[in-house]
C-alpha cells in the first residue's frame, strides 16, 4: 500500500512552502498560459519568455495543492534558461515518469497512460518524438535527467493526483506549442 | 434509530482501507446503498426484468407495474398530490433541471424575462440557465449570501421583479444551509414567478412536502438517498407538465409517429424517452421504503445532533486552525461541512484523510461561483448521513490534526 511519505517527500514540501519563480511576466513580450485541474481546485498561470532558441525566463502564478504548486516550482527551476529542445525533452521525460510506473503497478492502480492521454494533446508535434513519451522501445526511464523532479515520482502511486503534478507541464507544453505555431 | 444496527445494513461500511475501517463522509456527493436496495435490484434482474410499457407477457406486466409503482412511491415521499401524473424519472437531478430549462424554459421565457438563482447554487442549477441565456435575451439574477452562508433576502422582492422563475437549492451542497422555501415560494408567486427547488440535498436528509412548500418544480437524485445511480426525479405540478413540450425525443414518449410529424404522449411519459432506468426505479422504491422505515423526522433529528457534535468537536480540538463554512448548528443547517484547514490545501487534506480511511471530497463541489464568493479555490467537504456516528467525527479530526502536522 503506497504510503504518504512517498508522495510528500521533503523536496516537494520545500518547494510548496518556498515556491521558486513566483509571479507573472509582462505579456507581451512574454506568453501567458492558464491551466485548470479537472480534479478541482488547482489553477496555474505560466508566463514564458522565449529568446531565440532559449526559454530565457519563466514565472508561475496561481494557487493549488502541494503537488501542483511544488511541481510548478520544480519545473520552473528545471527549465529556466534552458534551450527549448532541452525543455521539450524534459517534458517528454516527465510525462514518461508520470505514466510508465502507473502501468506496472498492477490492479490497484489505473493505467497511468490513461490519465496522460488527456494531459497532452493527441497528435501534437513538438519537434519530433518528444511528445510521444511512453513507447516500449525507448528503453528504461533515466531519472537522473530529471534531477530534483524525480521527487515527484511518488505521485504515480496516487493516480488521481497525477493531474495535479502535470497541470503546469501541460500549460508549459501548450505555451511552447502556441509560440511555435505562431512563428510558423 | 439504532445506528449500530443500521450501519450493518450498509455492506460498504465493513470495508477496510489502508488497514483501517472506512469512514464514509461523502454522502453529499453520493450516498451508500443498504442491502434491501441491492437485493431488490438483484431480485428484479433475476426474476422479473423485461422492458416496460411494451409487453403483454407476464414479466413485462410485472416490470411495468414495478416501474409505475416507483413513481407513486417517490411522489408520496415528497407529498406529491398526484404522483402518477406528476413524477418524471430522469437520470439525475442535473437532467431534471435541464428538462425544466429546455422544456418549460424554451416555451415560457422570452427576451427580457428574468430567472433568479443564488450565489450558492450547484452548476446543475446555473449552467442550464446560462445556456438558455446565451441563446435568448433573458436576464439571470443571483440572490447573494451573507457572512454566515445564508441567503441575504433584504432585496428579495426587488430582485424578483420581472422574474418568471426562482430556481433555488433546498439545501446547499457546500454550506449546509437549509433555505426557507415557503417564504421564497410565496415571494416568487407574488412576483408572478414559479419556483423550482433543487432538492438533491434536501430529500435525503429532511422531510419534504411540495404542497407545504407550495413548490412548482422539485428535482432530486436517487443515488444521494440510498438509491442506485442512474435515476433522478422531477416532480412538477400536473398543469405545468401538461403544457410542456417534450425534452428528449424517441420511443416511449409518443402516441403516434408519422414520416412528417409525431404526437407526443401524455405526461409523465411524454418526458421519458427510450428505455427508462427500470431496475434503478425498483432500487429507488426500496430506498424510499428504507427511509420511510426510519422516518424522515428521525433522520433529520439525528443528523441535526451529529452536525452539532461535529462542529463542536472541530472547534474544541482544532480551534482557529479549522474553519467550517456556512451557518452555525441549528434548524437551518444540514450535515454538510465544508472545511478550510489553515495552510493545507483541500487536496492534501483529503489525501492525508484517505490514509486514515476517511472519505471526504476536496474541490469546488460544482459551485465555482460560490467558491469565488467565499474567496477560496476549493474546500475539503465532509458530509453526514444516518450511518455516520460520533466515532467517525473523531477519526476525521484525527486526520485533520495529522494533515496539520505534515504541513505546518
Amino acid at each position: 500500500m503506497p504510503d504518504l511519505e512517498e508522495l510528500y517527500r521533503e523536496i516537494i514540501l520545500d518547494h510548496y512552502r518556498s515556491p521558486r519563480n513566483r509571479g507573472e511576466l509582462e505579456s507581451p513580450p512574454a506568453h501567458r498560459v492558464e491551466g485548470f485541474n479537472p480534479l478541482c481546485g488547482d489553477e496555474v498561470v505560466v508566463s514564458l519568455l522565449v529568446d531565440g532558441d532559449t526559454l530565457s525566463d519563466i514565472k508561475i502564478a496561481g494557487s493549488g495543492c502541494s503537488i501542483s504548486q511544488s511541481s510548478a516550482s520544480l519545473m520552473s527551476a528545471a527549465v529556466k534558461g534552458r534551450p527549448i529542445t532541452d525543455v521539450q525533452a524534459l517534458i517528454a521525460t516527465f510525462k514518461r515518469m508520470m505514466s510508465v510506473h502507473g502501468a506496472s503497478l498492477g490492479s490497484d492502480v489505473t493505467d497511468g497512460r490513461e490519465h496522460d492521454r488527456t494531459a497532452f494533446p493527441e497528435g501534437a508535434e513538438s519537434g519530433g518524438d518528444a511528445a510521444d513519451g511512453a513507447r516500449d522501445d525507448e528503453g528504461p526511464l533515466d531519472l537522473s535527467k530529471l534531477g530534483e523532479l524525480a521527487a515527484l515520482q511518488g505521485v504515480v502511486k496516487f493516480p488521481v493526483r497525477i493531474k495535479c503534478a502535470t497541470l503546469c507541464w501541460n500549460a508549459l507544453f501548450q505555451g511552447l506549442e502556441e509560440l511555435r505555431t505562431a512563428d510558423a | 434509530m439504532d445506528i449500530a444496527v443500521l450501519r450493518k445494513d450498509f455492506p460498504l461500511l465493513s470495508r477496510i482501507v489502508h488497514d483501517r475501517p472506512i469512514v464514509y463522509l461523502d454522502s453529499a456527493s453520493s450516498s451508500l446503498q443498504p442491502r434491501p436496495v441491492l437485493r431488490a435490484m438483484e431480485h428484479y434482474y433475476e426474476t422479473t426484468h423485461a422492458n416496460v410499457h411494451r409487453g403483454v407477457y407476464t414479466n413485462a406486466e410485472e416490470s411495468t407495474r414495478l416501474y409505475e409503482h416507483a413513481r407513486v412511491v417517490a411522489g408520496r415521499l415528497v407529498g406529491a398530490p398526484r404522483p402518477e401524473r406528476e413524477i418524471v424519472f430522469t437520470k439525475n437531478t442535473t437532467e431534471a433541471i435541464n428538462l425544466v430549462a429546455h422544456s418549460w424554459g424554451r416555451t415560457n421565457l422570452r427576451a427580457g424575462d428574468v430567472v433568479v438563482l443564488s450565489e450558492m447554487e450547484h452548476h446543475a442549477n446555473i449552467v442550464p440557465w446560462l445556456m438558455l441565456a446565451s441563446e435568448r435575451d433573458i436576464e439571470l439574477r443571483y440572490l447573494p449570501i451573507d457572512g454566515d452562508g445564508r441567503l441575504a433576502l433584504d432585496d428579495l422582492d426587488r430582485t424578483l421583479e420581472g422574474a418568471k422563475l426562482l430556481s433555488i437549492a433546498g439545501m446547499s451542497n457546500v454550506l449546509g444551509t437549509i433555505n426557507p422555501i415557503p417564504p421564497l415560494a410565496a415571494a416568487a408567486h407574488r412576483a408572478g414567478a414559479l419556483i423550482l427547488v433543487d432538492g438533491a440535498q434536501s430529500v435525503p436528509h429532511q422531510p419534504v412536502d411540495v404542497s407545504e412548500w407550495d413548490a412548482d418544480f422539485l428535482a432530486f437524485s436517487g443515488h444521494k438517498m440510498f438509491g442506485p445511480t442512474g435515476i433522478g426525479v422531477l416532480w412538477a405540478r400536473a398543469e405545468l407538465l401538461d403544457a410542456m413540450p417534450p425534452f428528449l425525443g424517441g420511443g416511449g414518449m409518443i402516441l403516434d409517429v408519422r414520416l412528417d410529424r409525431f404526437l407526443p404522449a401524455e405526461p409523465p411519459w411524454r418526458f421519458e424517452a427510450g428505455t427508462p432506468p427500470i431496475a434503478e426505479a425498483v432500487g429507488l422504491t426500496a430506498a424510499v421504503e428504507y427511509l420511510r422505515g426510519l422516518d424522515m423526522h428521525n433522520v433529520r433529528a439525528y443528523e441535526h445532533e451529529l452536525t452539532r457534535y461535529a462542529m463542536g468537536r472541530i472547534e474544541e480540538r482544532l480551534g482557529d486552525s479549522c474553519q467550517v463554512f456556512g451557518p452555525p448548528p441549528g434548524d437551518d443547517r444540514g450535515g454538510v461541512l465544508s472545511l478550510a484547514l489553515r495552510g493545507v490545501h483541500p487536496h492534501d487534506v483529503a489525501q492525508v484523510l484517505d490514509s486514515f480511511g476517511v472519505c471526504i471530497r476536496p474541490g469546488h463541489h460544482c459551485a465555482k461561483p460560490l467558491m469565488r464568493r467565499l474567496g477560496v479555490p476549493a474546500t475539503a467537504r465532509a458530509s453526514l448521513a444516518v450511518y455516520n456516528e460520533e466515532r467517525d467525527v473523531e477519526v476525521l479530526i484525527d486526520g485533520l490534526e495529522q494533515a496539520g502536522r505534515l504541513f505546518w
